[in-house]
């Protein structure tokens, strides 16, 4: 067994230094270099300030812009540090709503959230995405049905014709590569920017 | 589910075949010392790591001495690793200040990665610094997959040597799937993701001024060379809490589409590899196909009750045509969703770019039912191929006789002491899961740490309990595992079911190696074909579902009937 | 002890009547504890037992649910002593017959030796004799114990022992030295040295075995075990940790349930017939008149990958046929016919035969009018190796070459040229020369040869289908050899073999890894056959040879080999097959039971009662008596062994997979409905 030790702690240490250090800082540097928009995390600046991250959900609330999914992050209370409080699309600790699909707790919210759009929007039925919390609670998507049916809200909030509103959601709605990769999904913060320069122009 | 779907899940698993043979014939040549294009550039690396630490490489070791090594060698690791988590505050690259993690949190942690499970009691970016995540965490990724890899070569040489009484030498196999195999794979698969979108950079957190006006700060760091060797080495343990379903860990569909492959590629190149070693391709191939009808049923199956929806959500007016969306991310559509779910599971990897613990229950099923059979689908790097072959063993011999010949696989007997050996090894991940699950299921402090009631709360203890026993790591989240009685557990739960099972499963290739090949003839039982394939799949199916059917009776087949029935707990 | 026990029926009245009494004594666990998954079965018995006793006492409870479960438990026990039971008394049956040839004889142990029969002896009860002491054995004896000829030569009735009438010759030296307890000598005398004490003679070494007193497990049935046992103890998991995981829902499991869903989970079935299908599996080979000195090498028969075998008596009939006469100059070729025809009509012998039958169909020779009362035949003897008769004045004799010259005092030079060239050209191609003289003339010779067997090459085509390659091993020279071979269509041939030869064939051979398997009868196959992994010894074989090998043939008949071979294959076939069906069966037994278990607290499962069973009590008594009565229905499979066919592996798989595979998968979901059904028309439960 003893001679095992030498080789057992050589090894490690070694790879701990070309591994553990060389390695993520030699990826670093050809990511900085080579792409830094991606390696810093696709940033979006509006003015010289950091808007936030074309990848992470915002947690928008007023009328005036579209909402992104439900989200079940959280964070820690600033009264009690034990307990967490509600705290949408925090970028500081991602995570989901952990509940089964038979959960009273889930039934209860969709069920809120679901006579609220469609009173909102007059649906019968909503998009899944509009009462789901994503997995991460930073889903930066929401799909192009949940956007149309925010379109008549945002429209009376900015004083738009709706029309105008569902050209900038078609505009913007991202679609399914090759009819195979991905989901048409529209960019909620790229949409609400986009919004912001509709309205400002 | 949609045929657009199913052809993007039979183009990913073909992307997967094309390059796992390549690679698995290569890292075939690199366990056997030949010389590979790389060499001019990392020989002088690999010859002075052998000379700093003493390793003659073409010294060959028995089964006790090559085990011996590789415990020796997981338990520096795991030493290392927990001094590291404890003193975090102390080391550098910690922009974000975070303390010393906590005792049970940090042995649960250690054991995590150095038994390749990657179990995260934490969530990464509100718990780990930089340096932890890159000397502690991405070098454990390395080394446990080395180690998988290396363990699954000496078990290989058993069946392709005759009357040998050593297995190879665990340093030399450690360094060279190390250095030739997992370090240039991760490299290029590294700055593919950061081209999609995968940050890489050392700042810790990045504070934005949202369109409101509020202020968000974003977690950030050096997530693309960790995501690259978390997906190449069946790890799984994300830089985040949310895992590959945070958008900087897997940014769009296509950054998930190089997920899913990067997952399955080095796993499903060891079959290859194995047929190359034993000099037989076909036997790698069958290996292959049973592992992979099995894991495309699995993929079928959460696809299927997924796509189906919820429908207790449809009776409060949710629209069911985008399926059931609770715990998933709009970007990467529920074929490519499915396919990360039962893949991970399938595999020991353990990412998820879903929450499992919102899954349907038969879409929870499948990846609890996968981690249950073995891990062996086609399991974690080189964990799956031993314990795939471990399987073919009891198949050949209980199936074997059928031919009327005392079983052999490979040529090598099957006999009492393989048995033995194998019923040990078998026996782990029951007593494990089934055996902690029992005992957190009555008691009241563990079961204070559920997120559901009814029966998901039991799946979620069951799953804990699978998935470090499986050394899988994925989880039906919300349970509250950062507890002492979790940490504890699992952590010995995944200790079993690394060590407990590899260390018979090597005294089975130390025994079969030294065994004399007996010669193929048309008398002898076909281990290759479509027969043995079915064969080998019953009994995984058949030895998995006997084992663990009560259970999961208890937990999601009876949650699917409760809420088929309208109940909700 | 052959023929008449190899029509032995499968039910015989006495067998099971024994069976059914054996079937309860060996419910003593110390016994049982040797067979795990039945020694669970007992223990879990007991414990509902003592359930339903307290529910009784205590008026609580289902005890007349708990009472039926507990004697379906204790019926499942004892119907896997009785499968055992009955393979053994049919292994006694022959052990019994066996014994009767034993009964204690007087030897005549030697005292002082003079030499001849002048020595002095006294009488001694053949169990004092000790090995190495010599005794006098003359016509009418019965061989007081195993031993080596050491002087004489005598015929001896071996039928005790081969259940073959016809005498055999022992005498000292050579291959033909070793003699049987218990056999009689016909004629002549002999003196023997004994090599076996009573109590470890041949004769008590077979009841042993038949009887199943000396059985160890063998090396698969051991790996079988460890197999079964390792699911045993996983069920055991899957079941205790039932109560806990049943607890979360607050359901409490009566543990009489659990402990039968335990018991139709771990492989009864196979569990208990595991130790039947090894007796039978040595009973079979008995029938065969094979015995095996252990059951390692019955198993090893079925992994053969070569067969080695003797050319004569093998592959050609052992007794060479006449196929031409040549006659020397100055007699006819029909005269030579003639009279070869004379001096052979006593000879009932092959040998004799033949020279008749070609007489008269080659010459169409009439039946000789002689007068058979005034006729005085002589009869082939070991020391003269001539035959023939005198009749009207005429001395005619046949025989081998140079007892014929001798006969007519002749040297080899002094014979025509033409008779010793053909004499070395017969020779020359394997062949056998006999000489034929009329009155002290020299008339010719008959061309004996070997004929090969006419369904042997379709015997080796099945045995290459089952992946057995054949080697011929003959003394012949490599161009006889070579055309034999290829008449015979073996794989390969050891031509102008030498014991060393076969020695270093088979050592070739399994250094290549391959299993090899062999007969041999001599002293100096010992080394061969103690090498072999299947040494088959003839019982007409010397001592020496007869300890080196792993079986003995009771029939000296080489060709046994193949049938050897199909009984191990059997043997494994019938485990495996029986193994697979057990735990496929476990499927239906899920589905029956799981649903009746959670019923209370989530009817919502009676979803998987998909076979509709009546009541969740009737599904769990329903399973547990299904459990129970397929051993018992299993039994006469087990005993005679699962159909074998020399196809290649893949077809047997293919086959026995569709049969006990998928068959164990479908028949339980049939038999559980059909039990339920009757289960709940008479109420009971």
């Amino acid at each position: 067994m003893f001679t095992h030790i030498r080789p057992a702690v050589v090894t490690l240490l070694l790879f701990t230094v070309l591994i553990g250090i060389i390695y993520p800082l030699a990826v670093t540097g050809v990511a900085q270099l080579a792409l830094p928009k991606q390696a810093n995390g696709s940033m979006i600046e509006r003015d010289g300030k950091v808007l936030g991250s074309a990848l992470i959900g915002q947690n928008f609330v007023t009328d005036k812009y579209f909402h992104g999914r439900p989200s079940a992050t959280s964070a820690p209370d600033p009264k009690d540090d034990t307990k967490t409080i509600d705290a949408p699309y925090n970028a500081a600790n991602s995570s989901g709503s952990n509940l089964g699909p038979i959960s009273k707790k889930l039934l209860e919210r969709v069920k809120g959230d679901a006579d609220a759009l469609k009173g909102e929007s007059g649906l019968a039925t909503v998009p899944a995405d509009s009462v789901t919390t994503s997995a991460s609670g930073l889903d930066p998507h929401i799909s192009p049905a949940f956007a149309k049916a925010q379109a008549g809200r945002i429209a009376k909030a900015r004083n738009l014709p709706e029309d105008r509103v569902r050209g900038l959601i078609a505009e913007l709605t991202e679609h399914v590569a090759f009819g195979l990769v991905g989901e048409e999904r529209v960019n909620v913060l790229l949409l609400n920017l986009a919004l912001d320069r509709l309205t400002s122009t | 589910m949609s045929l657009n779907g199913w052809v993007l899940i039979a183009l990913v698993f073909l992307a997967v075949l094309v390059v796992a043979r390549p690679i698995g014939i290569y890292a075939a040549r690199v366990l056997n010392g030949e010389r590979t294009p790389l060499t001019p550039v990392l020989g002088p690396i690999e010859t002075g790591l052998y000379c700093l630490a003493g390793v003659d490489p073409a010294r060959e070791q028995t089964w006790r001495a090559y085990t011996l090594a590789m415990l020796v060698f997981s338990a520096a690791g795991f030493l290392l690793l927990y001094a590291i988590l404890r003193l975090q505050a102390f080391l550098p690259l910690n922009p974000q200040g975070f303390g010393g993690v906590a005792p049970d949190l940090a042995f649960n942690t250690s054991l995590s990665f150095v038994t390749n499970t990657n179990w995260q009691a934490y969530g990464g970016e509100t718990t780990m610094s930089h340096f932890v995540q890159m000397a502690g965490l991405t070098l454990h990724n390395f080394l446990s997959a080395a180690t998988g890899i290396a363990l699954a070569a000496a078990v290989t040489r058993a069946f392709a040597r005759s009357g040998s009484g050593t297995l190879g030498n665990f340093w030399a196999d450690l360094t060279r799937v190390t250095l030739y195999v997992l370090l240039p794979l991760s490299l290029i698969v590294a700055l593919m993701f950061v081209t999609l979108g995968v940050p890489q950079t050392l700042v810790g957190a990045i504070d934005a001024t949202t369109l409101e006006g509020a202020k968000q700060t974003l977690s950030i760091g050096p997530v693309a060379s960790q995501e690259a060797i978390k997906m190449l080495g069946t790890n799984g343990g994300g830089f985040f809490n949310a895992n590959s379903a945070h958008p900087f860990e897997n940014p769009d569909a296509w950054a998930n589409l190089l997920q899913i492959w990067a997952m399955l590629v080095v796993s499903a190149a060891l079959p290859f590899m194995f047929g190359e070693m034993v000099g037989n391709e076909r036997q790698g191939h069958t290996l292959l196909w049973a592992m992979g009808l099995l894991l495309i049923a699995g993929v079928g199956i959460v696809y299927w009750a997924e796509t189906r929806g919820n429908p207790l959500l449809t009776a409060l007016g949710v629209d069911p045509a985008s399926g059931n969306m609770e715990g998933k991310e709009v970007r990467f559509g529920q074929a490519m969703t499915a396919m990360f779910v039962a893949v991970t599971t399938g595999l020991s990897c353990g990412a998820v770019n879903a929450m499992h613990n919102s899954l349907t229950p038969l879409g929870g099923l499948v990846p609890l039912f996968l981690i249950q059979l073995g891990e062996i689908l086609p399991g974690g790097v080189g964990s799956g191929l031993y314990g795939i072959l471990v399987m073919a063993i009891l198949t050949v011999f209980i199936a074997g006789l059928m031919v009327g010949r005392t079983p052999e696989y490979l040529g090598k007997k099957i006999e009492a002491r393989e048995m033995k050996l194998a019923m040990l090894a078998v026996l782990i991940l029951p007593l494990a899961i089934l055996g902690f699950t029992a005992v957190a299921a009555v008691l009241p402090s563990a079961l204070a740490s559920l997120a559901n009631a009814g029966p998901r709360g039991l799946t979620e203890l069951l799953y804990a309990y699978s998935s470090a026993a499986g050394n899988n790591g994925s989880a039906f989240a919300g349970l509250n595992a950062n507890t002492p009685w979790f940490n504890t557990t699992l952590g010995i739960a995944m200790l079993l079911g690394r060590f407990a099972y590899v260390v018979p499963v090597m005294a089975i290739a130390g025994s079969l190696a030294a065994k004399t090949k007996v010669a193929p003839s048309t008398g002898t039982f076909p281990t290759t074909g479509p027969l043995f394939i079915g064969l080998l799949v019953g009994v995984i199916v058949i030895l998995g579902g006997l084992q663990y059917f009560p259970a999961l009776a208890l937990g999601p087949i009876v949650e699917h009937f409760l809420m088929l029935d309208g109940k909700s707990f | 002890m052959s023929s008449k026990l190899a029509a032995q029926p499968l039910c015989d009245g006495a067998i099971l009547a024994q069976a059914t009494r054996d079937a309860i004594t060996k419910l003593d666990p110390r016994q049982l504890v040797r067979n795990p998954v039945i020694f669970v079965t007992e223990v879990v018995a007991a414990l509902v037992t003592a359930l339903f006793i307290r529910e009784v006492v205590l008026g609580i409870g289902t005890p007349m649910f708990s009472g039926q479960i507990a004697t379906w438990l204790w019926f499942t026990v004892l119907f896997a002593n009785f499968a055992e039971a009955v393979a053994e008394g049919r292994g006694k049956a022959q052990a019994d017959a066996l014994r009767k040839t034993r009964a204690d004889t007087q030897a005549k142990l030697l005292v002082g030796l003079h030499g001849g029969r002048d020595d002095v002896w006294c009488p001694r009860s053949a169990s004092e004799l000790v090995v190495g002491d010599l005794v006098l054995v003359e016509a009418g004896d019965i061989i007081p114990a195993d031993g080596e000829v050491i002087e004489g030569i005598a015929s001896v009735n071996e039928s005790a022992v081969t259940g073959e009438s016809a005498p055999v010759i022992r005498e000292s030296g050579g291959d033909r030295s070793a003699v049987t307890g218990g056999t009689v000598v016909l004629s002549d005398w002999i003196k023997v040295r004994v090599t076996a004490a009573q109590g470890s003679s041949f004769l008590d070494r077979m009841i042993a075995l038949v009887e199943g007193a000396a059985r160890q497990k063998t090396p698969n049935e051991l790996a079988l075990s460890i197999l079964l046992s390792g699911l045993t103890l996983i069920f055991l998991i899957a079941v205790v940790t039932l109560y806990g995981l049943a607890g979360y829902s607050g359901t409490i499991v009566p543990v009489t349930v659990l402990v039968a869903l335990l018991v139709t989970l771990i492989p009864t079935t196979i569990g208990g017939l595991l130790s039947a299908i090894g007796i039978a599996g040595m009973d079979r080979l008995i029938r065969f008149n094979v015995v095996a000195t252990s059951g390692r090498a019955v198993e090893a028969a079925g992994d053969v990958d070569t067969l080695l075998l003797d050319k004569t008596g093998t592959i050609t009939y052992g007794n060479r046929l006449a196929t031409q006469f040549i006659a020397v100059p100055g007699a006819g070729e029909r005269e030579l016919a003639e009279f070869a025809l004379l001096a052979s009509l006593a000879d009932e012998t092959p040998e004799g035969r033949s020279i008749v039958a070609l007489a008269k169909s080659k010459y169409g020779l009439p039946d000789p009018q002689i007068d058979r009362a005034k006729a005085a035949f002589v009869a082939f003897s070991a020391a003269t190796r001539l035959s023939g008769v005198d009749v009207n004045g005429r001395v005619v004799r046949k025989g081998a070459v140079d007892a014929v010259l001798k006969h007519l005092a002749l040297t080899n030079e002094q014979a025509p040229f033409e008779f010793r060239q053909a004499v070395e050209r017969i020779a020359q191609t394997g062949g056998t020369p006999l000489g034929v003289s009329r009155d002290g003339r020299l008339l010719g010779v008959i061309h004996l040869k070997d004929v090969v067997k006419p369904d042997i090459k379709e015997r080796f085509a099945a045995l290459r289908a089952m992946g057995i390659k054949t080697v011929m091993v003959t003394g012949d020279n490599p161009i006889t050899a070579a055309a034999i071979a290829s008449e015979a269509g073996v794989d390969d041939f050891i031509a102008e073999a030498t014991p060393q030869d076969k020695l270093a064939y088979i050592r070739a051979e399994q250094a290549k890894g391959r299993l090899i398997a062999m007969c041999g009868d001599g002293t100096n196959d010992a080394p061969a056959l103690a090498q072999a992994d299947v040494g088959v010894a003839m019982q007409t074989g010397t001592q020496a040879a007869r300890e080196a090998g792993n079986m003995v043939d009771l029939d000296s008949n080489p060709t046994k080999l193949i049938e050897v071979v199909e009984i191990g294959k059997q043997l494994l076939m019938t485990r495996g097959s029986l193994t697979t069906f057990s735990i496929a069966n476990d499927v239906a037994k899920y589905f029956a039971i799981i649903p009746a278990l959670f019923v209370t607290t989530y009817p919502e499962l009676n979803a998987l009662n998909v076979m509709g069973l009546a009541s969740p009590q009737s599904a769990i008594l329903s399973a547990v008596i299904f459990n129970a009565l397929i051993i018992v229905a299993l039994i006469p499979l087990a005993l005679t062994g699962i159909a074998y066919r020399p196809v290649g592996a893949a077809a047997l798989l293919q086959r026995n997979l569709l049969i006990y595979g998928l068959g164990g998968l479908i028949v339980p979901f049939i038999g559980i409905k059909l039990i339920d059904l009757i289960v709940a028309a008479l109420r009971l439960a």
